[in-house]
């Protein structure tokens, strides 16, 4: 529950946020909250630079093959898609009951992902 | 029973609809949130997983760069990107306690969604003009699905988001805590279909 | 039972049974006064778009039922061409003369019917029934919650599946007809196919949305709104059932959606997502780009129609777990490894899709590893039917008619189950695919399986929603006419299908040197069972809608008590037969032991009720009793 004598900004509306604190709530503190604003303008800075790396990569090796070109750029975006599952959506401290459900998702998404290259792999007669 | 039990007068007050259920550690909308987001990776996996197929079983792929709008895409990038952290800004003011800079916060992030939209209208009518439609190639017609499915996405978030701009703000008067995990919850969503653009646009633009 | 235990009323002793009858009449007082005092809702919130999960469960099950007539209806028509194909019907008039000039039912005509026998019976019909009608009534319930998670979100998902189904019977009248690709809807025939089609896709996007609405409610509900006390190991079967259930829908269904956008980018777009380069149709080459791939949609459709089949069987598995545990007074023989197995049923569901498709070109190590799954996926659904045919050992069984349905699922579901092994190996699929013994196959598992199941929870849980029971000999009638019927109409499909008959033929396959014979020998037969089927419902229709109209006049059957089946789980122990319009439970219950205490030795009755705190104390007849403390804090 947020500390109603640290907001003494204009505008603040501190009523009903006294009290009823929870022990199990993920309430933080008015510095935690300002620390994760820091942490959330630095994964933004750290996405712009990927983004650019990723057009400049795109740029840097259109000479090479296509195989290496979607390697490496599917790397930069599932780093993107790190920074912004763990931080934006804070998955990195996040409760069990959520983890358990993502990782049974990303079973079943592996599962579904592999059905073109089942597809391909073993036609009929090879 | 909760102070404000008492607003919703009829209405019948669901445990944990607020306050984290002790031994989970989550609200209901927040294990809801995310269930409806893995129901997502499954349909956008399923797009993936055929525009993987229809590719690799194609004798040849048109490619992206060669006649889309990369700078554009670029752009549209960074302006997904941005509206995200706008989100979470907005969500941690609320934390705090300031109504007023949440919903400036969360009017930057319409407003870069709408951005976002025009842009894409734009590099759609472009398609059209050169006479580049669904049913040209199996790329177009894989790009315009996707693209277009995201952009119905982006089109939902800023209804939300609107909604709880304008008549959603009265919540905070009593249930302030509510309201913030309502931007919480909408942030995830929009979280979630700012990382489909992170995959889309390298897939589409730059393969 | 003669025990009539006293408690105390505030400051007076009162015989339980008479104290739980005031306290009712208490209750409904009250609720009349509220209903005085503004907080009446209005008729349209209460009935049309209520947002109470009991409510929503009686709209989806009556909407569902009547789905399943009218499917049994479109079969029925379908099984008087194929029992005497070609000759004039009066009721096929009904059809029109564009689909049925002079009573003769034409092939497309026919082709429709299938294709929306099928669509009905299973997206419209079963899934409905099992998880919106059943799930919602009972899951809230049994697991002590006063309502779902998301009420309103419980509201929109009743009404984005009555659209989606009045789309569905609209397309009907779509020029060219409804939909005739069958219920699998492949391309490109289905691509080609008359503009029904389009409206069974947009049908198709309501009624996934909806199943995904439903499906996280009722995880959110299940895993946040359980009682205190009440572990995962202390559900009752049923709600195992559903939980797995709900994980199946929300995460099969997505695949379908995207396939079911392709397929309309494809129709109404003009693009080439499942058309091959070089198609000729009627003669004339299309002027599409192809390049596309059929067995795309192929993939996609089964990832999700897989898990689809253990949508339609978990719940009645649940359902018949749930019966036979109360109508043999004893525990779930193996309830842990049943738990078990239905978990890992439900996970394997998901890799064991392309075993329909061994017939499209799929190499012999693609095969042998779906072939491998499929052949892992029978081994805990044997677990399951084992451990409930076990169940029944030393029982001393109540035969009720819920306990003869239930009891009829265990043999139906074990033909089907066991049928279908062929049908997953590779070498037997080649000649019994597509044939009638493919058709024979999952309809023992849905029709005389799932549908028993059905008619077996709604004899048992009638008294819950309404406060009377249905007739019981009306109920045995209903039983033993559907049952041989039923096995009259699908034994003989094996016999025709390993004589090599194939399905979906016109007229059964008269036209056929090989199928001739077998077929002019069963199908008139299989077609009088079918009507006599039909006329087995009649029985069950009437005595469903007199005491349903009866309880909503409030006759109710005041002797029947709020447990007529003296059961264990909190829906009947915890609450009152109907339950509190708002709320559910007077006051939240709190769970103390498993869901099956039955014939517990040494207790002095032969049911201790979940949420009951000491093992000796017998629970009182006619519901638990509740201090007047319950009726101060309804007043709140």
């Amino acid at each position: 529950m947020t500390d109603p004598a640290a907001a003494v900004e204009a505008g603040v509306d501190v009523h009903e946020h006294a009290g009823v604190g929870d022990p199990n709530a993920h309430h933080h503190s008015p510095e935690q909250i300002r620390a994760e604003m820091r942490v959330y303008l630095a994964v933004f800075a750290g996405l712009g630079v990927l983004t650019a790396v990723t057009v400049g990569a795109f740029y840097a090796l259109r000479s090479f093959p296509v195989r290496t070109a979607i390697i490496v750029a599917l790397i930069i975006a599932s780093i993107k898609g790190f920074l912004v599952a763990g931080f934006f959506m804070h998955l990195l401290s996040e409760k069990k009951v959520i983890y358990g459900i993502l990782i049974l998702t990303v079973i079943f998404f592996i599962f579904l992902m592999t059905l073109p290259f089942g597809h391909h792999a073993n036609p009929f007669g090879s | 029973m909760d102070a404000h039990a008492s607003v919703g007068h009829a209405e019948l007050e669901i445990p944990y609809n607020v306050h984290p259920r002790p031994d989970t550690g989550v609200y209901n909308a927040k294990l809801g949130v995310w269930l409806f987001l893995a129901s997502e990776v499954m349909l956008f996996g399923a797009l993936f997983s055929s525009l993987i197929l229809l590719r690799t079983g194609a004798e040849s792929w048109p490619r992206g760069y060669e006649f889309l709008n990369v700078k554009l895409a670029t752009f549209n990038t960074f302006i997904l990107i941005l509206s995200s952290v706008t989100v979470v800004m907005a969500w941690s003011h609320l934390r705090l306690g300031n109504l007023k800079k949440g919903r400036i916060y969360i009017s930057a992030t319409v407003l870069c969604a709408l951005i976002f939209l025009t842009a894409k209208a734009f590099e759609y009518s472009h398609e059209f003009h050169e006479h580049r439609f669904p049913k040209t190639n199996n790329f177009l017609a894989i790009y315009f699905t996707m693209t277009g499915l995201h952009g119905l996405h982006i089109l939902g978030g800023v209804i939300v988001f609107l909604y709880f701009l304008g008549p959603g703000a009265k919540m905070w008067l009593h249930e302030a805590e509510r309201y913030t995990n309502r931007i919480e919850v909408v942030g995830l969503y929009w979280h979630f279909v700012d990382l489909v653009w992170i995959f889309l646009f390298p897939i589409l633009y730059l393969m | 039972m003669g025990l009539r235990r006293q408690i105390r009323v505030g400051s007076q002793w009162m015989y339980a049974d008479e104290a739980h009858r005031a306290l009712r009449e208490a209750l409904r007082v009250m609720d009349d006064e509220q209903a005085g005092h503004g907080h009446h809702q209005s008729f349209i919130r209460r009935y049309v778009f209520s947002t109470d999960h009991k409510w929503i469960g009686i709209q989806y099950g009556f909407t569902a039922l009547c789905f399943l007539l009218l499917g049994f209806c479109l079969m029925i028509l379908m099984r008087l061409q194929l029992g005497w194909p070609g000759q004039p019907f009066g009721v096929m008039k009904l059809l029109g003369e564009l689909r049925a000039p002079g009573g003769i039912l034409l092939p497309e005509a026919y082709n429709q019917l299938g294709a929306m026998h099928g669509t009905i019976m299973i997206f419209l019909g079963i899934v409905p029934l099992a998880v919106g009608a059943f799930g919602n009534y009972l899951v809230p319930l049994q697991i002590g919650a006063p309502d779902m998670a998301f009420p309103k979100l419980n509201m929109v998902s009743y009404w984005c599946y009555l659209p989606g189904g009045l789309i569905m019977l609209a397309s009907f009248f779509a020029p060219g007809g409804t939909a005739q690709s069958g219920w699998t809807s492949y391309p490109p025939l289905s691509v080609i196919a008359s503009q029904g089609q389009t409206w069974w896709l947009v049908g198709m996007v309501f009624l996934i949305t909806s199943s995904l609405l439903g499906s996280v409610n009722f995880i959110v509900t299940i895993i946040q709104l359980r009682a205190k006390g009440l572990s995962y190991m202390r559900f009752p079967f049923f709600v195992h059932a559903q939980f797995v259930t709900s994980f199946l829908l929300l995460l099969a269904f997505p695949p379908l959606e995207a396939a079911a956008v392709l397929q309309l980018m494809d129709r109404v777009a003009g693009t080439s997502f499942f058309l091959p380069s070089g198609l000729v149709v009627s003669g004339t080459a299309l002027t599409n780009a192809g390049g596309g791939n059929p067995l795309l949609w192929q993939h996609l459709f089964w990832f999700l129609a897989h898990p689809e089949v253990y949508v339609l069987i978990l719940p009645a598995m649940g359902i018949v777990a749930e019966i036979i545990a109360n109508g043999t007074r004893k525990p779930l023989w193996g309830y842990k490894s049943m738990v078990f197995a239905t978990v890992f049923l439900g996970f394997m569901s998901f890799v064991v899709w392309a075993h329909h498709m061994f017939l499209t070109g799929m190499g012999t190590t693609i095969s042998a590893f779906f072939q491998t799954t499929t052949m892992i996926i029978s081994i805990p659904s044997v677990i399951i039917l084992s451990s409930l045919f076990i169940s029944l050992w030393g029982g001393s069984i109540r035969f009720t008619t819920p306990m003869m349905f239930a009891l009829a699922f265990l043999p139906m579901f074990g033909i089907g189950g066991l049928t279908g092994l062929p049908l997953g190996l590779a070498a037997a699929d080649i000649h019994l695919h597509d044939t009638y013994y493919v058709i024979g196959h999952f309809h023992y598992v849905v029709a005389p399986g799932t549908i028993f199941a059905m008619f077996a929870g709604i004899y048992y849980w009638f008294p819950k929603a309404t406060g009377r029971k249905l007739n019981e000999f009306w109920g045995r009638v209903h039983f033993w006419i559907s049952f041989v019927c039923i096995n009259g109409i699908f034994f003989p499909m094996f016999a025709q299908g390993l004589a090599g008959v194939s399905r979906r033929l016109y007229d059964g396959g008269m036209q056929y040197q090989h199928a001739k014979q077998i077929a002019s020998q069963t199908n008139p037969f299989m077609s009088i069972c079918a009507i006599g089927l039909l006329v087995a419902q009649v029985p069950f229709i009437f005595n469903f809608f007199y005491n349903a109209i009866a309880a909503a006049f409030g006759n109710r059957d005041e002797g029947l008590g709020s447990n007529p089946w003296e059961a264990t789980t909190m829906e009947w122990a915890a609450t009152t037969s109907p339950p509190l319009a708002h709320g559910n439970f007077e006051v939240l219950p709190v769970v103390y032991r498993g869901p099956y205490e039955y014939s517990v030795p040494g207790s002095a009755v032969d049911f201790i009720p979940q949420h009951q705190a000491e093992t000796a104390e017998p629970a009182p007849r006619g519901g638990v009793l509740l201090p007047t403390t319950a009726v101060a804090m309804r007043e709140n």
